[in-house]
């Protein structure tokens, strides 16, 4: 096959499986040695250019960086890349002084940004330090949207919330307009902005329409309206028994947020089976952890009452079927119905948009799903300079897509507002730096841990369960931190191959913990990867080959299980094989400069 | 050298041997060679053929003198028995402890330096007593460890890394091996492991005296244009006569090769050796035949590799000496002091 081109930043970049699947590419391994190196302010100013609340992800993020972590395949857990990020957060020191200066002269640009969550506030965070005016809108009298809204606070206290939300607002230029909900988009296009963003995320829980839904409506509740209503102190108390339908991460917070509310018996219970729930499995536990039993292949066939009070929920009981296609269906399995008696019900069936006030007649295009038409690279709408970011643009996701989309949306209202094409958009800058330091020294920490994942320290059940304000989880210490962070394979630091100096004396082949390396003869890569030392059958990783070396032979390594560990580069008599540091530098508004 | 060990995790998909065993379990320590040594591939070779012969690594002696080659052992094996010896006196040492425990697989690593100068003597005697044992010499034709000297077995007309050209002939031990009566002949490099590991496999299962010469390129003093164990210019001037697929206990044969090129020997334990053969009319079991070839091979320049000769019904020294069946450690009083008539009868048959 052809010698693998490692030339733009895209071949190295997907070796870092976190940073590939971060939606923000958050240089994972570079913040987790600043950690282990007790950098944590550091740590933190990395993750906060790339992810604007570190404090926040760190306790909250659905880590799409964990489940394509590398260590995940050589041992039994990943790396805990996100309660290390707390660890930064916690163990900070003030961080304000490295914060981008407020920039010193206005731009003479206005922005509006529509919704004072995470998609709005990274637009703000990039065009504040180029002088934009920033004007945020939100219906709810405090900033943060779902963040603080949705996720409940022994999850997340209000303090780190402010915090982050505040490095933000402090950039200069931020005008916070709370409690002012957008109720006409054609109102805010006539204020005469150079361009708007939408981030008003995916307000609307879907409901349950089945019988005794009016009749039992007192005691049945949306489920993200309710937790908004707790967290802003509306709600302080719930029935004894408790009924949580869904299984996602907010029927999860709801069942959660039920045990600290005076709920003594809750459960969940979902459709699907358990392994196919849609929330994350670390949620699951901890449901399960404070004795929340979790009840699949339930279908809700109507809501039982007596004299307008709810009594409980009647369920059918299902099966999965596969069809031939290996679709689901979820057929009735012929046992009788099941009643659940309960007092309370939470309906967290799955979150919608809705864009009532946007009209339809200003050339903004909808689908037929009735979602604005936004384009997935620039984050324009059909109208130009109306953005879109976060759940508001393609539905409900979480608060690090928002962040991704936010970065990139920001980019293109700097573009637009500068007169320039929103489609010519500068791609990432990306270094590869050696990491030698002498013939067996490495600029890294090459000795691999063989430590388990470690658990993060929990607060005693009983104590947790008496207050819906006091955060669950302790996080990890500076020594379990330090622990956890060795685990990580910095797998930014490459294994990169010079082949004309190769003398093939194998030594690499040997060294190898995990046979990622053969010397072997050229073929098409499905032959490749099926002679190679290990076979290479993990598809969604990439074999770097060589061109051909003075025996006709190419060096092919599979990049699935490498430990980065540089044995390779330290055994190498020649320099071919050498331990080099990616560096990925996202595009982002604020480095872009741009005149005045 | 490296400072740290190899790290513990390996490749999700290696797969036990028939004991059970990984082939991370046949590992040593870490090496302390130089970077890049063919050593460490004549040791990942020895780890290799020892996984997949499914060795209990505790029936294994391994064996060494003075020496890169002789520091190896600490490299594989690590749960085997080892003994460093002093320099040159491997066979010697080796000899006693087979004569002592017949039961155990005897492993000999040495060098040029340690068999074809210091210790010639003691190999040769070792082969013509025929000691079932496998013996490795690691041969990269320079003393590696003083810094780059010729070696007994670096050719006439080579050059050092210096410049220097040598004016003393060359030792070839495959050629000694044969004249002195190893029954198992073989000569390989480290560079190649497809051809190596076979033989290795061969030579341990061997019932007699194996002797493989590995060339083994020393990649600090011996790896020059000049030099005539480089890893060029053995990859110029390799010559294979045969390539070998070793099957043990029926196990069905992989490799698949035209019909009428492969010439099969089983050995005394049942194994068989299936010879692809390379060179046409090559027959491995006619000793005299392929000392004639190699002899004709090395003035035309050619590096004959391969199994050069195997002797199917080998003997060996427990045979010629008659001695006991089992380990001398196991035997009891009883059978040790046979008593004062036994004592009176021999020295009565000596009257």
């Amino acid at each position: 096959m052809q010698p693998t081109r490692t030339e733009g930043p895209d071949y190295y970049h997907k070796v870092v499986d976190c940073q590939w699947a971060c939606p923000a590419h958050t240089p994972v391994p570079e913040y987790i040695r600043l950690i282990a190196d007790g950098r944590y302010d550091d740590a933190y100013m990395i993750n906060w250019k790339s992810n604007v609340f570190p404090g926040v992800l760190g306790r909250t993020c659905d880590r799409p960086c964990e489940p394509a972590c590398r260590r995940g395949r050589v041992e039994e857990e990943p790396v805990a890349i996100c309660r290390l990020k707390r660890v930064a957060a916690d163990n900070k020191s003030d961080v304000g002084p490295l914060m981008p200066p407020v920039a010193a002269k206005r731009n003479g640009k206005r922005v509006a940004l529509v919704g004072a969550g995470p998609a709005s506030l990274t637009v703000a965070r990039d065009l504040a330090p180029l002088g934009y005016e920033l004007v945020l809108f939100d219906g709810e009298p405090r900033s943060g949207g779902m963040i603080r809204s949705q996720i409940p606070r022994f999850r997340l206290p209000e303090e780190v919330i402010d915090e982050e939300v505040g490095y933000v607002t402090r950039l200069g230029g931020v005008d916070l307009r709370l409690g002012q909900r957008i109720e006409s988009l054609k109102g805010l296009l006539a204020e005469g902005y150079d361009a708007v963003f939408i981030g008003s995320g995916a307000p609307r829980g879907r409901d349950l329409d089945i019988p005794g839904r009016k009749e039992a409506a007192a005691n049945v509740h949306i489920g993200i309206d309710w937790l908004s209503s707790v967290s802003f102190g509306h709600i302080e108390k719930i029935g004894r028994r408790v009924i949580v339908l869904g299984g996602g991460n907010t029927a999860m917070d709801c069942c959660r947020t039920s045990r600290r509310l005076g709920g003594q018996e809750v459960k969940v219970v979902v459709r699907s089976g358990f392994e196919e729930m849609k929330a994350s499995p670390w949620e699951k536990e901890d449901a399960i952890h404070e004795d929340i039993p979790i009840l699949n292949y339930r279908v809700p066939k109507a809501f039982t009452h007596e004299n307008g009070r709810l009594t409980g929920v009647t369920f059918e009981i299902v099966r999965a079927e596969y069809d031939e296609k290996g679709r689901r269906n979820l057929v009735p399995s012929g046992e009788p119905d099941e009643h659940h008696e309960c007092d309370d019900v939470l309906v967290a069936v799955g979150q919608e948009n809705a864009f009532p006030w946007i009209e339809r007649d200003i050339g903004l295009e909808f689908d037929r799903w009735d979602m604005p038409q936004v384009d997935p690279v620039t984050f324009e709408s059909t109208r130009k300079g109306v953005f879109f970011g976060g759940d508001a643009a393609f539905g409900p996701k979480n608060i690090i897509w928002a962040v991704a989309h936010g970065h990139d949306a920001a980019v293109s209202i700097h573009r637009h507002c500068m007169g320039e094409d929103v489609h010519d958009r500068p791609p990432p800058g990306f270094s590869l730096v050696s990491q030698k330091m002498g013939i067996h020294e490495w600029s890294y920490d090459n000795d691999i841990s063989l430590e388990h994942r470690h658990r993060v320290p929990m607060l005693d059940k009983a104590e947790a369960l008496k207050n819906v304000r006091v955060e669950v989880e302790l996080g990890f210490d500076s020594r379990l931190g330090y622990a956890e962070a060795q685990r990580c394979l910095n797998c930014d630091v490459q294994t990169v191959f010079t082949d004309n100096l190769c003398i093939e004396c194998d030594a690499c082949v040997d060294i190898c913990p995990v046979d990622c390396i053969t010397f072997t003869e050229d073929g098409e890569e499905a032959d490749l990867r099926s002679r190679l030392k290990a076979p290479a059958l993990n598809l969604d990783q990439d074999l770097l080959v060589s061109g051909a070396l003075a025996t006709g032979r190419v060096m092919v390594k599979d990049e699935d299980v490498c430990l980065h560990c540089g044995l390779c580069a330290e055994r190498c008599p020649t320099g071919a094989w050498d331990m080099q540091r990616f560096t990925l530098e996202m595009t982002h508004a604020d480095q872009m400069g741009g005149a005045a | 050298m490296t400072y740290i060990a190899k790290p513990k995790l390996h490749h999700p998909a290696l797969a036990p041997n028939g004991l059970g065993y990984l082939r991370r379990d046949y590992e040593g320590s870490v090496s302390t060679l130089c970077a890049g040594c063919g050593h460490d591939s004549i040791s990942a070779a020895i780890i290799q053929a020892a996984y997949e012969l499914d060795l209990p690594p505790h029936r294994v002696a391994k064996l060494s003198g003075i020496g890169c080659s002789s520091k190896t052992p600490d490299y594989f094996l690590g749960n085997s028995h080892g003994f460093n010896t002093v320099h040159g006196r491997m066979p010697s040492v080796l000899t006693g402890a087979n004569l002592a425990n017949r039961e155990l697989i005897y492993l000999g690593v040495s060098g040029d330096g340690d068999s074809a100068s210091i210790g010639l003597g003691q190999f040769a005697h070792a082969i013509r007593r025929g000691v079932n044992m496998t013996y490795i010499v690691e041969n990269n034709g320079v003393y590696g460890l003083t810094k780059g000297q010729f070696s007994a077995t670096s050719d006439r007309g080579s050059k050092s890394k210096r410049g220097v050209v040598n004016h003393d002939a060359a030792i070839d031990m495959v050629s000694l091996a044969l004249q002195l009566g190893a029954s198992f002949v073989a000569r390989s490099f480290s560079g190649d492991k497809a051809q190596l590991v076979p033989l290795i496999k061969a030579a341990l299962r061997h019932p007699g005296p194996a002797f493989i010469d590995t060339l083994s390129p020393c990649v600090q003093f011996n790896n020059h244009a000049g030099s005539t164990k480089s890893y060029d210019y053995v990859r110029e001037h390799n010559e294979a006569v045969n390539r070998l697929d070793v099957i043990a206990d029926r196990k069905p044969i992989e490799v698949d090769y035209e019909p009428g090129t492969t010439v099969s020997v089983t050995q005394h334990d049942g194994s068989v050796l299936s010879l692809h053969k390379l060179a046409d009319h090559y027959d491995p079991t006619d000793r005299i035949a392929a000392m004639a070839y190699l002899a004709e091979r090395q003035a035309a320049g050619e590096i004959v590799t391969g199994l050069l000769y195997v002797d199917p019904e080998p003997g060996d020294l427990h045979g010629a000496l008659g001695t006991s069946d089992r380990p001398l450690n196991s035997l009891s009083d009883a059978e040790l002091v046979p008593g004062q008539a036994a004592l009176d009868r021999i020295n009565a048959g000596l009257r």
